[in-house]
C-alpha cells in the first residue's frame, strides 16, 4: 500500500515562488529597456543585428552599436503572453507546415503582422548573424534575407565529433580554430560595411572583460543551487537568468545583475530559504520548457514540492558559458573563436546532443532525485535523442527519468490533464523511492 | 534475350537491391574481400572517395523504406522526427548494418545532429562520427577548413585500416567517382530529352544501385544500361513534363514516384542528390582533399540542407525547371522534414511569382497507400493537359 498521495504543495498558492527583489526588479527593468530601445531603433532606422541564442556575438556587435533582437525570445514572450497562437496561426496560413519550428513560425506571423509585438515594436533587421548550432536558424535566416533583403552572416562553428578517434575522446582542431578566427574577422568587416563604424579592438576587450564577468557571476549563481533546499528554481528564475544573459552578455548592466543575483542568492541561502517553502524532490529539467503553459508547467511539479535545481537549458540557451569559460584580453578575436568553439563544444553540442555524461555528472553535484526531459514539436535540436538519454541515465545510473512532450510556443499542443497524469505517477514513483531509500515500505 | 529483356532485368535487379534491408551486394563484396571494412553515410554527400581511397566499400543509409518495421528506434527517437531518422537507426538496430566499421553524419538538420549520440549510446562498437560541412559556404576560408577535415577523416579512416589514405590514392578514387558522376549525368540526360526510354523509377533504382554496391560495378551497370536505351522499344506518351522537388534526404516509396509517372513524365529530380552533387569532374591535379572540397562548395548543387548565397535555392529549382524544359514541379516534402518543409513556402512562392503550375505533396518513406496521391496527380496532370490543349 503507498504511503505517499498527497502532493506536499498542493495548498501552496501558485506563484509564490515567483521571482523576488533585485532578481525580478533588475530583470523586469533590463527587459522593458531592452524593448525601449528596440523601439528606438525602429523609430529611428537605426541599425539591428537579428542573433540567436546559440552564439550570439553580442561581444562584437556592441562594437558596432548595434541594437540586438533575439527573435527567439520575442517569441517565447508572445508564448508566455498567451498570444503565441494568433501569430501561429498567421504563419501557417502563410504556407507553413504545422510540424515546423514554433519559433520560427511565431516570427513570422510578427513580421506579417506588422512587427507589432505584445511588448513593443520589433525593429527591421540591417544584419542577420547565426549559427550552424541550430539548422533552423540559418533556415529562419533565410526568411528574414528574402523579405528585408539584409545581409545574414553564418557562423561554422564545429563542434562534437562523435565517439571514435577525434571525437569524444578528441578536441577543438587547429584547422577548426583557424576557420572560426577567418570567419570572425570577415564578421567584423561585415559589420563595418553595415554600420559605417571602425572596428575599435579595445571595445572588445572591453567587451570580452564584461563577458568574463558575467560568465563568473552566471556560473557562481548556477553552483549556488547545489545547495538544499534550492535557493532558486531553474525553471521560473531560470528564464530570467538566460534572458538576461543573452541581452546583456558583454555589458556592464549584465555583469551588474548577476552579482546582485548572486548576492541575493546567497542572502536566501544563509536564510536556509528554498525556492519552494518544502522542498521534496530536486529535478534537472533536460531540454526546454513550455512557454504557452509556463506557469502551469512549473505548477505542476511544484505541487508535489520538486523544484528544478539546474537544466541544460541554463547551459545551451544560457550562452554556453562553462566552467573555465574566460577570453585572453591579450589576444582578443583568437580567444573569442577558442571561446566560441569551446562554447560550441561544451556548452551547446554535448548538452543536447551527447548529454548524458553532464546529465550525470551535473544529478551527482545538484544531488538530484530525477530528471525531467521535456521533447518540444518545435525543436528537434533539443528534443530527438531525449528519450534514449533518458533511458540510458536510467540503465547505466539508476537516474530516474520523465519523458513528456508539447511545445515551446504552440498551446495547441500542450495536453493538461495527459501531462499531469505522467507528472503525478512519476512524482509519486519518485516518493516511493525515498520512502524505500529511507527502509519504509512503498 | 532481346534489349527491352536485358533492360527490364537489369532494373528489376536494381530495385530488389534497393527494397532489400539486408544489404546483398554489401555481403557479397565482403565475402569476396575477406577482412573489408565497410564505412556508412547517412544522407545527403558525403565524399565516398576517400572511404574508397582507404580500400573501404562506402554505403549510403538512407532508411529502410517500407521495408523496415520499427520495432526499437521508435523508443529512442522523440515521436515528431522524421521517419528516415528512425528508420536508419532501426536496421542498426536490428542487426542489419552489423557489417559497419564507421558511420559518419553529416550535420545536415536539427533531427542528423542528435543521430550520432544516439547511435553512440545504442551501437557502441561502431565508431560514429559527425562531420561539420561549411554552412558559411561563401567564405573565402571554408574550403580550406573543409579540405582539412576531409584530411581529418582521411587520418582517422587510415588509422582504423593501419594504412595511410595517400593523395594518390584519393586521385585514383576520384576517377572512379567522376566516371560515376559522368554516368549519372548522361542517364539523367536521356530522362530528360527522351523520358518514354526511362521511367522515374526506372532511373531512381540504378541510380539509388550505387550506394549499394561497390562503383566500379555500378559503373559497368550503368555503361551498359545506357548502350541499351538508345534502342529500347518505348512511344512517347502524351504527358506533361515536371520537375520533382523534395527528395534530397528521405526518399520517397518508389510506389509513389510510380503513381507520379502513370500521369507524368519525371524530367528532372533532386532525389538522391548527393550522389550527384558535384555537377562537374573533379580535377585529379593538385591536393586531392583541397580539389574534393572545392567541388563541394564551388561546383555543386544546390539542396535545403546546405547554407550558400551563391546558390539561391528557388532560382536554381526554376533555372533547373527551364533546362529540363518542364511544364509543371511537384514540390514535395517528408513528413517532418523541417528544412524541407521549409524549403517548400520559398519554392511555392517562386512558382507562383514566375507563374508555373506547381502540385505540393507531402510524404513518408514507409507510405503504403497512395490514392489519395493518385488522384492529386492524375487531377493535377489533367488540368495542364486540357489548359495546354
Amino acid at each position: 500500500m503507498t504511503t505517499v498521495t498527497q502532493a506536499p504543495n498542493a495548498d501552496r498558492p501558485a506563484g509564490t515562488a515567483d521571482l523576488r527583489g533585485a532578481i525580478r526588479r533588475e530583470g523586469r527593468r533590463l527587459m522593458d529597456l531592452w524593448w525601449q530601445e528596440m523601439g528606438a531603433a525602429d523609430a529611428a532606422g537605426r541599425p539591428t543585428a537579428y542573433v540567436f541564442v546559440m552564439g550570439s556575438l553580442n561581444e562584437v556587435l556592441r562594437c558596432f552599436d548595434l541594437t540586438i533582437n533575439f527573435p527567439e525570445i520575442t517569441a517565447l514572450q508572445t508564448a508566455v503572453r498567451g498570444q503565441s497562437l494568433t501569430y501561429l496561426q498567421a504563419a501557417e496560413d502563410d504556407g507553413y507546415s504545422p510540424d515546423i519550428c514554433g519559433y520560427v513560425k511565431t516570427d513570422v506571423g510578427l513580421h506579417l503582422r506588422g512587427r507589432a509585438h505584445p511588448h513593443g515594436t520589433i525593429p527591421k533587421p540591417g544584419l542577420v548573424v547565426a549559427t550552424n548550432m541550430c539548422n533552423t536558424y540559418i533556415k529562419w535566416a533565410e526568411i528574414w534575407e528574402q523579405r528585408y533583403r539584409c545581409p545574414v552572416f553564418v557562423l561554422d562553428l564545429p563542434a562534437w565529433r562523435g565517439s571514435g578517434p577525434g571525437g569524444a575522446g578528441g578536441g577543438i582542431g587547429e584547422h577548426d580554430r583557424r576557420y572560426v578566427e577567418a570567419q570572425l574577422r570577415d564578421l567584423i568587416a561585415l559589420c563595418e560595411r553595415v554600420t559605417g563604424t571602425r572596428f575599435d579592438v579595445d571595445r572588445l576587450r572591453e567587451t570580452l572583460a564584461e563577458a568574463n564577468r558575467m560568465a563568473a557571476h552566471y556560473h557562481d549563481v548556477l553552483v549556488l543551487n547545489q545547495r538544499r533546499p534550492a535557493p532558486f528554481s531553474a525553471l521560473r528564475e531560470g528564464i530570467v537568468f538566460q534572458g538576461i544573459a543573452n541581452l546583456y552578455r558583454g555589458s556592464p548592466e549584465g555583469t551588474a545583475f548577476f552579482d546582485a543575483a548572486r548576492a541575493e542568492i546567497e542572502a536566501r541561502t544563509r536564510r536556509g530559504e528554498g525556492a519552494l517553502p518544502h522542498e521534496q524532490f530536486r529535478l534537472l529539467l533536460s531540454g526546454t520548457t513550455c512557454y504557452a503553459s509556463f506557469k502551469r508547467f512549473a505548477e505542476l511539479f511544484e505541487e508535489w514540492g520538486a523544484v528544478f535545481v539546474h537544466s541544460t537549458y541554463l547551459v545551451f540557451a544560457g550562452g554556453g558559458f562553462g566552467p573555465g569559460f574566460g577570453y585572453d584580453l591579450a589576444r582578443p578575436i583568437e580567444s573569442l573563436a577558442e571561446q566560441l568553439l569551446a562554447s560550441a563544444w561544451h556548452g551547446f553540442s554535448i548538452p543536447m546532443f551527447y548529454a548524458q555524461d553532464w546529465l550525470a555528472e551535473t544529478a551527482r553535484a545538484w544531488a538530484v532525485d530525477g530528471i525531467c526531459f521535456h521533447g518540444v514539436k518545435s525543436c528537434r535540436t533539443t528534443s530527438t535523442g531525449l528519450p534514449d538519454v533518458r533511458e540510458w541515465l536510467r540503465t547505466q545510473h539508476d537516474i530516474p527519468g520523465l519523458f513528456i512532450q508539447s511545445d515551446l510556443v504552440d498551446p495547441r499542443l500542450w495536453s493538461d490533464a495527459q501531462l499531469k497524469n505522467r507528472v503525478d505517477a512519476f512524482l509519486e514513483s519518485l516518493a516511493a523511492r525515498q520512502l524505500s531509500a529511507r527502509g519504509g515500505t512503498p | 534475350m532481346t534489349i527491352d529483356q536485358e533492360l527490364a532485368g537489369i532494373f528489376d535487379d536494381s530495385r530488389a537491391l534497393v527494397e532489400d534491408p539486408s544489404y546483398p551486394a554489401v555481403r557479397r563484396w565482403r565475402e569476396a574481400n575477406p577482412g573489408g571494412q565497410v564505412l556508412g553515410h547517412f544522407q545527403v554527400y558525403f565524399p565516398e572517395e576517400i572511404a574508397h581511397a582507404a580500400g573501404m566499400l562506402p554505403v549510403k543509409i538512407i532508411g529502410g523504406g517500407s521495408a523496415v518495421q520499427i520495432r526499437k528506434a521508435d523508443a529512442r527517437i522523440a515521436a515528431f522526427v522524421c521517419s528516415i531518422l528512425r528508420s536508419s537507426l532501426e536496421l542498426a538496430l536490428s542487426g542489419r548494418l552489423d557489417f559497419l566499421s564507421l558511420y559518419v553524419v553529416p550535420t545536415i538538420c536539427d533531427a542528423s545532429r542528435n543521430a550520432c549520440g544516439v547511435w553512440v549510446r545504442n551501437v557502441p562498437a561502431l565508431p560514429c562520427q559527425v562531420l561539420y560541412f561549411p554552412q558559411n559556404a561563401g567564405s573565402a576560408h571554408a574550403v580550406r577548413y573543409l579540405a582539412e577535415e576531409y584530411r581529418r577523416v582521411a587520418d582517422m579512416i587510415g588509422e582504423m585500416m593501419g594504412r595511410p589514405v595517400t593523395d594518390d590514392h584519393v586521385r585514383r578514387s576520384i576517377a572512379v567517382f567522376n566516371e560515376n558522376r559522368r554516368l549519372l549525368r548522361a542517364l539523367y540526360r536521356v530522362k530528360r530529352d527522351t523520358p518514354w526510354l526511362l521511367t522515374a523509377v526506372e532511373a531512381y533504382v540504378v541510380t539509388c544501385a550505387a550506394g549499394l554496391m561497390p562503383r566500379e560495378e555500378h559503373n559497368r551497370v550503368l555503361r551498359r544500361v545506357l548502350e541499351l536505351l538508345p534502342q529500347r522499344s518505348a512511344k512517347r506518351q502524351d504527358k506533361i513534363r515536371v520537375v520533382f522537388e523534395g527528395g534530397f534526404c528521405e526518399q520517397p516509396p518508389i510506389d509513389m514516384l510510380a503513381v507520379i509517372q502513370d500521369a507524368c513524365y519525371i524530367v528532372d529530380d533532386d532525389l538522391l542528390i548527393g550522389l550527384r552533387w558535384l555537377t562537374d569532374d573533379v580535377s585529379p591535379e593538385g591536393d586531392p582533399f583541397t580539389t574534393l572540397a572545392a567541388a563541394y562548395l564551388r561546383g555543386a548543387r544546390y539542396s535545403a540542407v546546405q547554407r550558400d548565397p551563391g546558390k539561391p535555392a528557388s532560382e536554381m529549382l526554376l533555372q533547373r525547371l527551364r533546362e529540363a524544359r518542364a511544364d509543371a514541379a511537384i514540390v514535395a516534402a517528408a513528413k517532418m522534414c523541417e528544412p524541407g518543409l521549409e524549403e517548400q513556402v520559398r519554392h511555392i512562392r517562386a512558382l507562383d511569382e514566375a507563374g508555373i503550375p506547381h502540385l505540393v505533396l507531402e510524404f513518408e518513406e514507409k507510405m503504403t497507400v497512395f490514392e489519395q496521391i493518385r488522384m492529386e496527380i492524375e487531377t493535377f496532370a489533367e488540368s495542364l493537359l486540357f489548359d495546354f490543349a
